[in-house]
């Protein structure tokens, strides 16, 4: 390190005395010390550009002697002071030395004042009906800054295009746009999807966009937040309500293991006949997690919740028909049959609980009925235990990866699987971080790597076991391995993901074991050797396949381990077993909540079970066929916590009415505990959540409280801030808390690996599974604005596979891997792998590993005549 | 004495003569004064389309949170309003209600106006609140009701053309 105090520099600004590091932009020093600087086109996480002219300042410089070196002296002892002939753009200018700024004086005010009026020559007067109106920068300036009147001619403004859709998400408003280039650069330098740019010049300056369909990014919705006007707009939200009639709700994100922080303006709306509902989806600010971003499909994915076929009735089937019951009738029910069926029982969950669910669910079926047949619906990803091991160290930060640390990205499309993750590991490699791409096929971030390793499919773990060769001993191999892991080995911190893409089940937990190995691997030599696990900014991170498939490891839904990784004596019934069991009449009672085991294709029918129960927001084809559907709360009714893929413990809040009689997941498991002979149930989540974190060790030191803390984040968003960062929202509710990998306390033992791996099936075509974001599901279903954004089903096959197969570009498919059948299109490509197909789009999450597959083309569906008569 | 009963007498006497201030309501409607706010009006334009644009700034500036509005967006096809938007839900809780005329301050098209109807009773909750339907004027004699069909181009502002306050 060096040394601190030559890295600060002191400035003042309107006579306070502020200390800043060297580096630091005038206006960032001013923010320091709470001293506005109105702007529209700067923003803390963007470059400035200085186009808005607002922040002008007069700043002085002290004069120095030529000769001597020295500062000159004015009469009377001071420093004499040089303030130039006008003034400067403080957004881009660094602050120096001994500089003297002027923020208020009157020419400063005449700047603001002359730069608003000019703006809102051409600006019109739409706040009455504009989506921003209320939390609008330009509006809010104004009325600060701005002239009491205008000296312009209302008649003279240019008038242009009031509703131009950019694609079907984002709309554009030509007149209200400032041109300061704020959404531009965001999709530029943040996200890299240049999808908008200007078009022509001056007045004629207009954002256009050029993909097809338009506005093609997954961060679209961010643009809307750091619009310092209405010029941009949803059309989620569109003329949804005035800003001033939403009301706040924080919440958490659940569609993939990142955890955004967010939050759900909810009103009141008639259509819904006066229930409050979500009416848009903002971040909130957690630079810990997700900075003040979010993707498309968290902001949008949320028209589910309020849904109008939401189960809102318990349904009990009764002469084969699914009738209306009591909670009570309904609840006794099912507490009598799961205990008559005690001996051959077993539960499934889904990966969207939350952590009070998973911990009620468990308890119900250890403690309650003395079973431990539970499991989740399907296990994609492996590794959890491995993650309690030396998952990434609490108090990490993927903001603070810089130059000399290195990321390793294994198996996994982290663009397609968890944005805000590929966003930060973007920026760490911007920021000079070496990042190692390990993956069969291309990905976006490849670009932004410095190492990319791509393998035949099949042979991901052979590649990982290669690398960690390398990383072991110094072979002297000049490969792109080598140079890799010498790279990560000589990184000061190392932070790993990994993924599935095109592992099996079994294969991913010999990768997770394979990249803890890596993180123990000592660095230096002798007694000074350390490894990176246990270090802050290092540490294994796990890419799950769904928002809290890490509190369910941690809360022990699986066979093998109780709540905080305890080895259980017996094992009970993995999913497969339990599926197999319901099918041959070994399993009689099965309680599914969550899942949807027979629509993911895992179950037939009901097999032969004797009595089947499904806990569900919707009528899902497994609670079709149940004995009894009780409805669950969705996660904006009801409070609770979710654990992100980095141990983040965090909480988030009721928004929204129940719907129905509907009850939250673990209020139901615990009243049907109740019933067969467990305490009574607790009456809130906060106290489930008490004896959660009295049961499982790593959450030990958490209340609802400590999860709510809050600690002032740097850059400063939020009301009434938001000219300077935009509408996300201040996060006012918590920060969440990650629990310790046991690599903190001490460094554990390497894991044994298998010596030999199992040779990868070669030969014949075969296909593998690659992510997308919008993938068709029983959720973004109910999200029709991304309708035409869902990607479809398709099968990407290299040319000389297309002849062997007889397939042309365009085809309908049906591919048969496994003992499944995916319909898809055929798309052939020169960049596909030969001998390998890529499957994209197909619900559900098979088929894992690489597996053989055979393709047949579909016949076009026969045409119907229908004859009038 | 004297003197003073007959004054007195007088006074009385004199009254007989002055003509009653009582008025046999509800028989007899005293007029109101052109600034009496009574009940509001949602007003249109002469061609049928209405001036309210939903923007809610009268329920913004309500007092007593009386007012709730919805908006929703125009089209050619379906136009409620010249703007961009209009109200597709606009109540009024005549009980909640104080008559501040607020809401006619803030209103940036002269939508809403409080008249002169001040005969507001209910016999339940629920029918005081004025729908949009009771609010809204009748069609002028020239004009087309709501919604319209209107050719593209023809309304392309976000809020209609307005001359600046006097």
């Amino acid at each position: 390190m060096s040394d601190q105090k030559s890295d600060m520099i002191s400035l003042t600004i309107d006579g306070k005395e502020v200390s800043v590091p060297k580096g630091t932009l005038v206006i960032e020093a001013a923010k320091s010390i709470e001293t506005d600087i109105p702007v529209f086109c700067y923003h803390p996480k963007l470059e400035s550009i200085g186009a808005c002219r607002l922040c002008m300042v007069e700043i002085g410089l002290p004069v120095i002697d030529r000769a001597t070196g020295e500062k000159v002296l004015e009469a009377d002892g001071s420093v004499k002071l040089n303030f130039g002939k006008g003034q400067v753009t403080s957004c881009t200018t660094v602050a120096t030395e001994g500089m003297v700024v002027r923020t208020l004086t009157d020419g400063v005010k005449k700047t603001r004042a002359d730069m608003l009026e000019f703006l809102l020559t051409s600006h019109p007067l739409d706040c009455p009906v504009c989506d921003k109106g209320g939390e609008c920068p330009l509006q809010d300036l104004t009325m600060v800054y701005g002239h009491d009147v205008s000296r312009m001619d209302f008649r003279d403004k240019i008038r242009l295009d009031k509703r131009v859709p950019l694609g079907e998400l984002i709309v554009l408003d030509k007149e209200r746009c400032i041109q300061c280039a704020r959404c531009i650069r965001f999709q530029d330098e943040v996200v890299d999807d240049p999808v908008i740019q200007f078009h022509m010049r001056g007045r004629r300056l207009e954002i256009v966009t050029f993909s097809d369909p338009g506005f093609d990014s997954y961060w679209s919705g961010n643009t809307t937040d750091i619009c310092p006007v209405g010029a941009l707009t949803t059309t989620d939200f569109r003329f949804g309500a005035r800003p001033w009639e939403l009301n706040p709700v924080a919440s958490i994100c659940t569609h993939c293991p990142v955890g955004c922080n967010i939050t759900m303006d909810t009103r009141r709306e008639a259509a819904s006949g006066g229930r409050r509902v979500i009416k848009r989806i903002s971040p909130r600010q957690n630079e810990a997690v997700n900075e003040i971003w979010i993707c498309d499909k968290g902001r949008f994915v949320h028209h589910h919740a309020d849904a109008s076929d939401r189960l809102t009735q318990p349904l009990v089937r009764r002469d084969g028909r699914l009738e209306p019951v009591s909670w009570d009738d309904a609840l006794d029910f099912v507490a009598q049959k799961l205990q008559q069926h005690k001996d051959a029982v077993a539960g499934i969950a889904g990966g969207r609980l939350s952590n009070e669910d998973y911990f009620e669910f468990q308890r119900l079926f250890r403690e309650g009925l003395g079973s431990g047949n539970i499991d989740l619906v399907e296990r994609r990803l492996a590794g959890g235990d491995v993650v309690a091991q030396v998952g990434i160290t609490r108090g990490s930060n993927l903001l603070d990866l810089k130059k000399g640390d290195a990321v390793l990205v294994a198996a996994t499309n982290l663009h397609e699987e968890a944005p805000v993750w590929w966003l930060r590991v973007k920026q760490a490699a911007e920021r000079g971080a070496t990042v190692v791409v390990l993956n069969a096929v291309e990905t976006r971030l490849d670009k932004h790597a410095t190492h990319v390793i791509r393998y035949e499919p099949g042979t991901g773990l052979k590649a990982v076991a290669d690398l960690l060769t390398y990383a072991r001993v110094d072979t002297g191999a000049a490969n792109d391995l080598a140079t890799a892991a010498a790279a990560l080995m000589n990184a000061e911190n190392l932070v790993a993901f990994y993924g599935a893409e095109g592992l099996t089940y079994q294969e991913t937990d010999t990768l997770a074991r394979m990249l803890a190995n890596l993180l123990l691997l000592k660095q230096g030599e002798g007694d000074a050797a350390v490894a990176h696990a246990g270090r802050v900014n290092s540490g294994l991170i796990p890419v799950w396949s769904s928002g809290n498939m890490q509190g369910a490891w941690d809360l022990g839904i699986h066979p093998a381990y109780g709540p905080g990784y305890r080895v259980l004596a017996e094992p009970g019934l993995g999913a497969a077993d339990i599926y197999a069991g319901a099918a041959d009449g070994s399993l009689k009672a099965l309680f599914v909540v969550g899942a949807d085991p027979v629509g993911d294709g895992l179950m037939v029918d009901r097999g032969k079970l004797a009595f089947l129960v499904v806990q569900e927001l919707f009528m899902s084809e497994t609670a079709a066929l149940a004995d009894v559907v009780l409805p669950a709360q969705s996660w904006a009714e009801r409070e609770g916590t979710f654990t992100s893929g980095e141990r983040r413990v965090q909480r988030y809040f009721p928004a929204i009415p129940v719907m129905g009689e509907a009850r939250p997941d673990w209020q139901i498991l615990a009243q049907i505990g109740e019933r067969v002979g467990l305490a009574k149930p607790p009456f809130a989540e906060g106290l489930v959540f008490k004896e959660l974190a009295k049961a499982v060790t790593p959450y030990k030191d958490m209340t609802y409280q400590t999860l709510a803390c809050v600690e002032p984040q740097w850059p400063v968003i939020g009301s009434p801030d938001y000219y300077y960062g935009g509408t996300a929202h201040r996060n006012s509710q918590g920060l969440g808390q990650q629990w310790a990998s046991a690599a903190e306390t001490s460094v554990p033992a390497p894991y044994d690996l298998p010596v030999e791996l199992e040779p990868a099936e070669t030969g014949g075509f075969r296909v593998m599974r690659i992510p997308a974001l919008y993938t068709d599901g029983m959720l973004i279903d109910h999200t029709e604005l991304l309708d035409e954004r869902i990607a479809p089903p398709t099968l990407f096959l290299s040319p000389a596979d297309a002849e062997a197969l007889a397939v042309a570009d365009g085809d309908e498919l049906d591919v048969v891997a496994g003992d499944e059948t995916f319909e898809v299109g055929a798309v052939v490509s020169e960049s596909a792998t030969p001998g390998v197909g890529l499957l994209r789009g197909v619900p559900g999450r098979r088929p894992m590993g690489v597996i053989p597959a055979t393709v047949s083309v579909r016949a076009p569906a026969e045409m119907v005549v229908v004859v009038a008569d | 004495m004297i003197g003073e009963i007959i004054k007195g007498m007088g006074t009385t006497l004199k009254h007989l003569f002055i003509p009653p201030v009582t008025i046999q309501y509800p028989e007899v409607k005293r007029p109101v004064r052109d600034r009496f706010k009574g009940r509001h009006e949602l007003k249109r334009y002469d061609n049928g389309l209405e001036r309210c644009i939903g923007c809610a700034l009268c329920a913004a500036a309500c007092p007593a949170d009386a007012i709730f509005v919805e908006a929703a967006e125009n089209t050619d096809e379906e136009r409620y309003s010249p703007g961009e938007r209009y109200a597709r839900v606009y109540e009024i809780n005549m009980l909640r209600c104080i008559f501040c005329g607020y809401c006619e301050d803030a209103c940036p098209t002269q939508a809403i106006v409080l008249e002169h109807e001040y005969e507001l009773s209910f016999y339940d909750r629920a029918s005081a609140l004025y729908t949009k339907e009771m609010l809204l004027v009748d069609v002028p004699v020239n004009g087309i009701p709501t919604p319209q069909a209107t050719k593209p181009g023809t309304f392309t502002r976000a809020i209609p053309d307005m001359e600046n306050p006097k």
